[in-house]
């Protein structure tokens, strides 16, 4: 495309029925600690 | 446009480049300016009223064009891709999974911005017993239930004032893990001030991951965080996480498995935050985070005033991360990571941080309560080792406390990377769980914005 650059694949709509494994490190986002959103965070079974 | 269709983009502009991102897809575009202008009007199906509003400022031919590729990515669903309602992933009740255990309320160090009472969180200066540190043990192995990965962080206070019963518990932590099949991730929060050699050993040996508090620059640091007697903490620390992290290299250390990193705070008084990043870089340290202080009432604390300010920081952090990145000299900004491609799931991205139905504290006591920060907010109890989970309201109401039921997240462009913020600031200043803490969101939607446009910045700059 001339006009836009896509670049990501993105996946979110893919797993409105195939996530939810809860495999994944608690995010908490105090400053105190370790201080990640979910944005931040990677899905545990991509890895 | 319409509003509805509004909410499912957002465009901005970070570094001098045009951002599209797709809320419900996740997807993010680098545009041009003109798809930017077009997307002020554009909604999916009035390209008649786009080229009559923008027919003065471009030539039709070329709007034509950039229609086409927009209505491409609407077809492959990365534009205005269908709005993300609760999925059935979502259990209607949460599993706990990680424990936070106040291993010991009192600490040795005075930190002006502690939201703990210099440890105490407003109680008796106690310490956590091994008994109570293992029942906790035996509390998350039963709530788990069949979740094969539980977490459990070691925080205060100063736990390594307490290493008889971190490592008291942690022999148990093994021995169940033998036991039932559970594979255990432990992870200690520590001013530095005890990480001696013998320490170090220790949590290396048994590996902890370890989260370090270092405020940046010596003299912000030493204003911020003096030692009980008043004196500066900063060269102490700073000499015990040099040795700490030497004594880690070449190891299976990483910031996804067992990991390292440095974490600050800044305030009122040092919002030029870019040279406290900088100065933790140049000391050597290169897994970094750095967070906003969240205060109510207090002159180290934020107020909207002050957001323009912080705003442009982080545009300077954005420069200086890209410029040393750019010399083969980047470091880990832990709020800058993100990956696009491979974020969590919808449901974990409505699960948040888990505060309440997915991760509790325990208190020193064994008195169970919602997140760290809620331990003292007496309110918000849970119930105890002891006793088990005796409330029955908290731990559904903060399950279903996600930001598809939050009035003003519903529909916030940063719904699906924040998760709806932190409970504990959202009851601090509203005393309401459900209604953000809005100066944070602002600080929080900046650095999502410089986030995405560094990971974009940097995809576009490897193909090249």
């Amino acid at each position: 495309m001339k006009h836009i650059q896509t670049v990501n694949q993105p996946t979110l709509q893919l797993t409105r029925n195939s996530g939810g494994c809860g495999e994944c490190q608690a995010s908490c986002q105090s400053a105190c600690k370790t201080s990640c959103t979910v944005g931040n965070q990677v899905c545990e079974s991509k890895k | 446009m319409k509003v509805e269709m509004k909410q499912k983009i957002h465009k901005f502009i970070q570094n001098g480049m045009y951002i599209l991102l797709d809320i419900n897809s996740g997807a993010v575009h680098v545009v041009d300016k003109m798809i930017f202008d077009i997307m002020d009007y554009f909604d999916g199906e009035n390209d008649g009223e786009v080229l009559a509003e923008l027919a003065g400022k471009y030539a039709e031919a070329d709007l034509q064009e950039a229609l086409e590729e927009l209505h491409y990515l609407m077809k492959i669903q990365q534009l205005y891709a269908p709005d993300l309602d609760v999925p059935p992933t979502f259990k209607q009740k949460g599993l706990v999974k990680s424990l936070c255990l106040m291993i010991a309320q009192d600490c040795n160090l005075r930190c002006k911005y502690c939201f703990g009472d210099g440890g105490s969180y407003g109680q008796e200066r106690a310490i956590m017993s091994p008994e109570t540190g293992r029942k906790a043990v035996d509390f998350l192995i039963e709530a788990s239930g069949p979740r094969k990965h539980c977490e459990m962080d070691f925080f205060g206070g100063e736990p390594l004032m307490n290493m008889k019963t971190v490592k008291a518990v942690t022999e148990y932590v093994r021995q169940r893990e033998k036991e039932t099949g559970k594979k255990f991730k432990l992870t200690l929060t520590t001013n530095g001030i005890l990480l001696n050699d013998e320490n170090i050993k220790w949590l290396n040996d048994n590996e902890f991951s370890l989260v370090l508090s270092l405020d940046g620059r010596k003299e912000v640091h030493d204003a911020m965080r003096p030692c009980v007697g008043g004196q500066g903490s900063y060269d102490k620390a700073v000499a015990n996480f040099h040795k700490c992290l030497d004594s880690r290299k070449g190891g299976d250390y990483d910031y996804r498995g067992v990991y390292t990193y440095l974490r600050g705070t800044y305030t009122k008084n040092n919002m030029d935050f870019t040279k406290d990043v900088l100065s933790m870089n140049d000391e050597g340290f290169d897994i970094l985070s750095m967070e906003p202080v969240v205060l109510k009432d207090s002159p180290l604390g934020f107020t909207d005033e002050d957001l323009p300010r912080i705003s442009e920081e982080y545009d300077k952090l954005v420069e200086a991360y890209l410029e040393r990145w750019r010399k083969g000299k980047g470091f880990f900004f832990f709020h800058f990571n993100m990956d696009l491609s491979n974020g969590p799931c919808v449901a974990k991205r409505l699960s948040g941080c888990g505060a309440g139905h997915e991760y509790f504290a325990v208190a020193e006591n064994g008195d169970l309560y919602p997140c760290h920060q809620f331990v003292g907010r007496e309110k918000y109890r849970l119930g105890s080792l002891d006793e088990g989970v005796t409330d029955q309201h908290w731990p559904q109401y903060f399950r279903e406390s996600h930001v598809l039921n939050k009035e003003k997240c519903r529909d916030c462009w940063a719904r699906f990377f924040c998760s709806g913020g932190c409970h504990a600031n959202a009851d601090l200043f509203h005393g309401d769980i459900r209604q953000p803490y809005e100066t944070g969101c602002e600080i929080q939607k900046k650095r999502l914005e410089c986030a995405i446009a560094v990971q974009a910045i940097m995809k576009l700059e490897k193909n090249k």
